[in-house]
């Protein structure tokens, strides 16, 4: 495999020079972006199988055996639909508008390591990198909601925006107290720092486990899912930011959305579930027989695990009433990630930190 | 100490979890949905679907143009229209209902005192037109014709009943 690679690497490089690493990166963004949206396809299948099983009744299952072809039909069915531009809307910025809640969801991937090694950017900032990415996901929903000159559009985008805000503060202490835990940012060196003989117990979710449950929280906060739903909230402003589009530009935000929610389930996974390691290595029999697994495998089982959680949530919980949820963030995350992030901290000193 | 418990009880997210073993559990409970084309539920003998015209099994129609049905239809769906026949007894020239107005609260059939017209237990049916849903007495005739069978059953069980 490696020296097949190495071959390719080599005609490439004689047949196009220096364009090479170019187009090398770009076959790669292909490998990821490719899989994502086939994923972010089949995530939406999965939500209304699991809210249908929830409710005891089957969801999809007329288009394909199973219901498979559902999201196939769905995404036929919007790319035939009309775009309507609404009187009185900024043009450029109502298209532009998907594109930018879209891109920095995709961007956000290039610092992700599926396995040691299997990672775009192996960049020393990454953990910044994406606190940037998943906040600059915001201006997508704010410039949709003002270029859509619509009252409603305007109040889910405002509502998003505070709620974004508000629990990126909380989300960066969680990510803080990872960063002390593992002492890089470099996110390939926070999986590795969580290896040991002890498999899932070596993770960091067990000394920051209130830190594991606020980023969760915190992140389907983030990605605007029930039961913070509020930016949307269908039942009070009609869809939220994105009454006004129709068509391909719904689609691009729905895609947004689902791929956020992927995006904070792979974090989760990498920061607190130990990314690609095999949760049972150096267990005694089992540890040796699952060794062999490739450790993608053990990477998209985390993140199916935590994806699994966005749709019990929403299946489970109403929505919460903005000044809770404001509340809940200001008041209740802030200070515990704050304790939280001495607490390591001083627990680090002592010669009982086994992480 | 109240407060405390229960600062301690949302703090830990108790009733959030408790909630998620309710839906967890539905997660792998049975499905109560019926497919509909392929599945269906059963129905009652007093279903009330489709309009016919009965028949005696002589081949004489029962009905003999009372007119109580079209007096008691709370939606004046039903038309009829009298004639002498040449044997000198009381037949509809007429008789129409139409399943637009209907609103299949079965009076028709309660009030009437030859059990001639009924609601049969049929209700896949369609009309592509307006019109088509306006049935003539030959149709109510021709759906008595095909279900008498099922008819006679579903009067012979609620017979006890009234």
């Amino acid at each position: 495999m490696m020296e097949l690679l190495q071959t390719l690497q080599q005609t490439g490089l004689d047949l196009f020079g220096s364009a090479w690493l170019l187009i090398w990166t770009v076959v790669k963004i292909v490998l990821i972006v490719a899989p994502l949206m086939l994923g972010v396809a089949y995530l939406t299948l999965a939500e209304r199988k699991v809210l249908g099983f929830m409710q005891i009744r089957p969801g999809p299952n007329r288009v394909g055996y199973w219901g498979l072809m559902q999201p196939i039909a769905d995404g036929v069915k919007l790319l035939c639909k009309e775009i309507i531009i609404p009187t009185g809307a900024n043009k450029f910025l109502f298209i532009a508008a998907p594109a930018l809640a879209l891109a920095p969801a995709l961007a956000a991937w290039s610092v992700i390591p599926f396995d040691d090694g299997l990672i775009l950017a192996d960049v020393n900032a990454g953990l910044l990198f994406l606190l940037a990415m998943t906040s600059l996901g915001v201006y997508g929903i704010i410039i949709a909601g003002w270029a859509s000159n619509s009252k409603y559009a305007f109040l889910g985008a405002l509502r998003s925006a505070a709620q974004i805000v508000s629990y990126e503060l909380a989300m960066g202490f969680a990510l803080v107290c990872v960063l002390l835990a593992a002492q890089s940012m470099n996110l390939g060196e926070i999986v590795r720092g969580q290896q040991s003989d002890y498999g899932m117990f070596g993770w960091y979710w067990i000394p920051l486990f209130p830190m594991f449950v606020v980023y969760f929280i915190a992140g389907v906060a983030e990605t605007n899912r029930s039961p913070f739903d509020m930016a949307e909230g269908e039942s009070e402003i009609v869809a939220g930011f994105h009454v006004e589009y129709s068509g391909m530009g719904f689609a691009l935000f729905f895609l947004a959305e689902y791929a956020n929610m992927m995006l904070i389930a792979t974090l989760t996974a990498v920061m607190f579930l130990g990314g690609w390691l095999n949760p049972f290595h150096g267990w005694p029999l089992i540890g040796a027989l699952t060794d062999a697994i490739p450790g993608l495998f053990w990477m998209l089982g985390k993140m199916s695990l935590m994806l699994f959680f966005f749709l019990w949530f929403r299946a489970t919980f109403p929505r919460y009433r903005y000044d809770q949820l404001m509340r809940l963030g200001w008041k209740v995350f802030i200070p515990l990630t704050l304790v939280w992030v001495v607490v390591v901290a001083t627990w680090m000193q002592t010669p009982y930190w086994f992480w | 100490m109240k407060n405390l418990i229960n600062f301690f009880k949302s703090f830990l997210l108790l009733e959030l979890l408790k909630g998620m073993t309710v839906t967890g559990k539905y997660f792998f409970a049975r499905h109560i949905t019926i497919e509909y084309p392929e599945e269906k539920t059963p129905q009652s003998f007093r279903f009330r679907g489709l309009h016919a015209q009965r028949r005696y099994p002589n081949g004489e129609e029962r009905c003999i143009a009372c007119k109580l049905c079209e007096a008691v239809c709370p939606a004046m769906a039903i038309k009829i229209e009298v004639a002498e026949r040449a044997d000198g007894s009381r037949r509809t020239t007429q008789y129409d209902i139409d399943l637009t107005k209907c609103i299949f609260c079965g009076f028709c059939e309660e009030s009437c005192p030859v059990d001639a017209i009924v609601e049969t237990r049929v209700y896949e049916y369609h009309g592509e037109n307006r019109g088509d849903l306006y049935y003539t007495k030959e149709m109510l005739l021709a759906n008595g014709a095909n279900h008498e069978a099922q008819i006679a059953l579903d009067r012979a069980a609620d017979a006890k009943y009234r």
